[in-house]
């Protein structure tokens, strides 16, 4: 049902709200108020996305519509985890207005479902997209606790401690948070472009087509790996960390939606 | 009844004559026995820590109880009772509420809104309620005075930010590396604001200590102190390589450490974050380092900015407190006001029991040989027209009305109570 999406974006832009609130002036209400709208608001999405589900019969993961709801989807999963796992303070000011974009955007697409290739409907559908996503999703995540450290860094660095200094967390559990990220994206791409590739072998015959969405996750698996590389050999951590995540994560995004709309091929959303 | 307050504090009186009045533990206990021997004090608290010396007394009589629980004092202390006398400040009624809910609340402190006076607090009551002189009005008093303290520390954050350097030293720590048990800290060199921090420091946890400094037999006393590990000055650079965070005081002229030094540091440490706090005067250590990426230098000056905003960030909040005082002063003073209707309360229902039972004996004198039943019902009858009589008088002696003060001269007269 659409009204349940419509909804979801209403909540998640009431949590945006309030996480802005709560970077300038935190208290027990906006916080409290904030987590209960993010979860209302991730009930209702995960609501309109199993509706979806059950009326297509596929994984909702077709239209572009459905990608960037189901990504979206992931990043909010991986930021209930990564807040109550880390209790890292104003994570949600910094990933929400992220949440309601990405929301926004999907939103703007046509909601049809669309049909899809029996050929296609598969277990890989399901485990090779979700896979996927929850890589980017971290990946994502990654971004907005880099973008977090170098504010923060940028504070200790000119000795400006302000409210903001007060509120964020430490650098080493941002720094660290960011590279487990990493790591976890990482590990979730390796498996979706094995399982990608498994899948293409059922589907078309052949592992490995050289299609431009394969090249890119290679790219953006290669960036990656680099990124990780480096933090091992030479310490590559901290700021410049922090600024390769957000650069990694500006290559997902290409993979991810610029790859679809700019060069067209089989992976493209019907 | 009303509630006193004489004392003196850090503002009022210098740390020789604080000193000639603190009470040691064990003498406290005397001291409130000898003020409760006074006529016309009926309880007694008091609190010494070494910023102030205050005694609360619930007393009938304000101006006599003034003057006698000073002169106790002066005799107490064998201190000269004009000399004594000028340095203490006297309050009485509202005003002597006022001082002990600004004083738990820590906003007649020295170092505004640090938290250890309402500890002092709490224990200067258990002493006094554990010895019996307390009752209900310093109960009642020292209660809410607690639960100011409380609400001022929850709902401003009076006491949040570090006012010292020593403390901001070790926040900013926190900020950069969250945990200090697993890192390693380093003094360099020694002096009394770097070892105060260095106390900070391991006090939260940090386990790995190095002292480093220029006369080797200092650094291994200094080490013994805060169980660490004496390293020779020579050393002491390559140490860093695995040292988290530096504390350097060694009164050295020129730089002890250079950036071409540091880069090489860095880099072998794979950059892997480094707090250097520089308080030597002139600086030890080359502002330029501080430009290095993961590196972060703070010198006195930053440290003490810091701290300057923190203090006007305390003031601002103070402002707050002040606020939650002046609410809960209202408070108070409607429940000493509800405390001056009692005894006439007392006494209405006494004269009324009076009227009541003599004309009962009266009653069952002339009516020989009643029942025991009958008896009975003739009591209960004539109780229940006094309750009834005298309820709507009670009813309005309590309400908090504006003219209750009238109401009680009205009834006392009415009554001839």
């Amino acid at each position: 049902m659409v009204i349940f999406f419509e909804l979801a974006l209403t909540f998640y832009m009431i949590s945006m709200i309030l996480g802005i609130v709560e970077a300038f002036s935190a208290s027990r209400y906006t916080s409290i108020g904030m987590t209960s709208a993010t979860v209302i608001g991730f009930v209702l999405h995960s609501t309109n996305l199993i509706d979806r589900f059950i009326l297509s019969g596929h994984m909702p993961a077709i239209s572009i519509h459905e990608a960037i709801s189901l990504f979206t989807w992931s990043i909010v999963l991986i930021f209930f985890f990564i807040k109550y796992r880390y209790k890292i303070g104003l994570l949600g000011s910094f990933i929400m207005p992220w949440v309601f974009g990405f929301m926004l955007i999907a939103s703007a697409f046509p909601r049809e479902i669309q049909p899809l290739t029996p050929a296609l409907n598969s277990f890989w559908l399901i485990v090779h997209t979700m896979l996927a996503f929850l890589s980017y999703a971290s990946f994502g995540l990654s971004c907005g606790i880099g973008m977090m450290f170098l504010i923060q860094y940028s504070f200790v660095k000119s000795r400006k401690l302000g409210d903001l200094f007060k509120r964020l967390p430490s650098l080493n559990i941002l720094d660290d948070v960011n590279y487990r990220l990493i790591k976890t994206g990482f590990f979730l791409l390796t498996l979706a472009i094995i399982s990608g590739s498994l899948w293409s072998q059922t589907a078309w015959g052949s592992y490995w087509l050289w299609q431009p969405k394969q090249v890119w996750s290679l790219i953006t698996w290669l960036i990656y790996a680099m990124i990780i590389h480096l933090r091992l050999r030479v310490g590559l951590r901290g700021r410049r960390g922090s600024i390769l995540s957000i650069l990694g994560y500006a290559v997902t995004l290409f993979t991810f939606f610029g790859v679809d709309i700019l060069l067209k091929g089989l992976h493209t959303f019907l | 009844m009303s509630i006193i307050t004489i004392g003196l504090n850090h503002k009022t009186a210098d740390i020789e004559l604080r000193e000639r009045l603190a009470f040691e533990k064990d003498k406290i206990v005397f001291g409130l026995q000898g003020l409760l021997e006074l006529e016309t004090i009926q309880e007694a608290l008091i609190v010494s820590t070494c910023n102030r010396v205050e005694i609360y007394l619930s007393a009938s009589d304000e101006t006599q109880s003034v003057v006698s629980a000073c002169r106790f004092l002066a005799k107490f202390h064998n201190i000269d009772f004009e000399k004594l006398d000028i340095a203490l400040y006297k309050h009485t009624g509202m005003e002597s509420v006022k001082h002990i809910f600004r004083v738990a609340g820590s906003l007649d402190s020295m170092v505004l809104g640090e938290p250890q006076i309402l500890g002092q607090i709490k224990e200067a009551y258990d002493l006094a309620l554990s010895a019996g002189a307390t009752g209900l009005i310093l109960n009642k008093l020292m209660k809410k005075a607690i639960s100011v303290a409380k609400r001022i520390r929850t709902e401003t954050r009076i006491s949040e930010n570090a006012v010292s350097i020593s403390y901001t030293a070790v926040e900013l720590a926190k900020k950069i590396f969250e945990q200090l048990s697993d890192k390693t800290f380093m003094l360099l060199g020694a002096g009394e604001m770097a070892e105060l921090a260095a106390k900070h420091l391991s006090r939260t946890g940090v386990k790995n200590v190095l002292v480093a400094n220029r006369t080797y037999e200092r650094a291994v006393a200094l080490a013994s102190e805060f169980n660490g590990t004496p390293v020779r000055f020579e050393d002491f650079k390559e140490k860093l390589l695995t040292t988290d965070i530096v504390i350097c005081s060694t009164g050295a002229s020129n730089y002890v450490l250079n950036k071409t030094e540091m880069e090489i540091i860095v880099k072998k440490r794979k950059h892997k974050p480094m707090f250097l706090i520089d308080i030597s005067v002139p600086r030890n250590i080359d502002p330029e380092i501080g430009n290095l990426d993961g590196v972060f230098l703070y010198d006195i000056d930053n440290l003490q900015d810091v701290v300057d905003s923190n203090m006007s960030q305390r003031l601002i909040e103070a402002n707050k407190a002040e606020q939650i005082v002046k609410e809960e002063l209202e408070i108070f003073n409607k429940w000493m006001h509800a405390l001056d209707a009692v005894p006439t309360i007392i006494a209405l229902r006494n004269a009324a029991d009076q009227i009541k039972n003599d004309e009962l004996v009266k009653l069952f004198n002339r009516l020989n040989g009643i029942g025991e039943q009958e008896k009975k019902a003739i009591e209960a009858m004539a109780g229940s027209i006094v309750n009834k009589l005298i309820h709507s008088p009670t009813a309005a002696l309590k309400a908090e009305d504006e003219d209750r003060d009238m109401l009680i001269c009205a009834v006392n007269k009415l009554y001839k109570l």
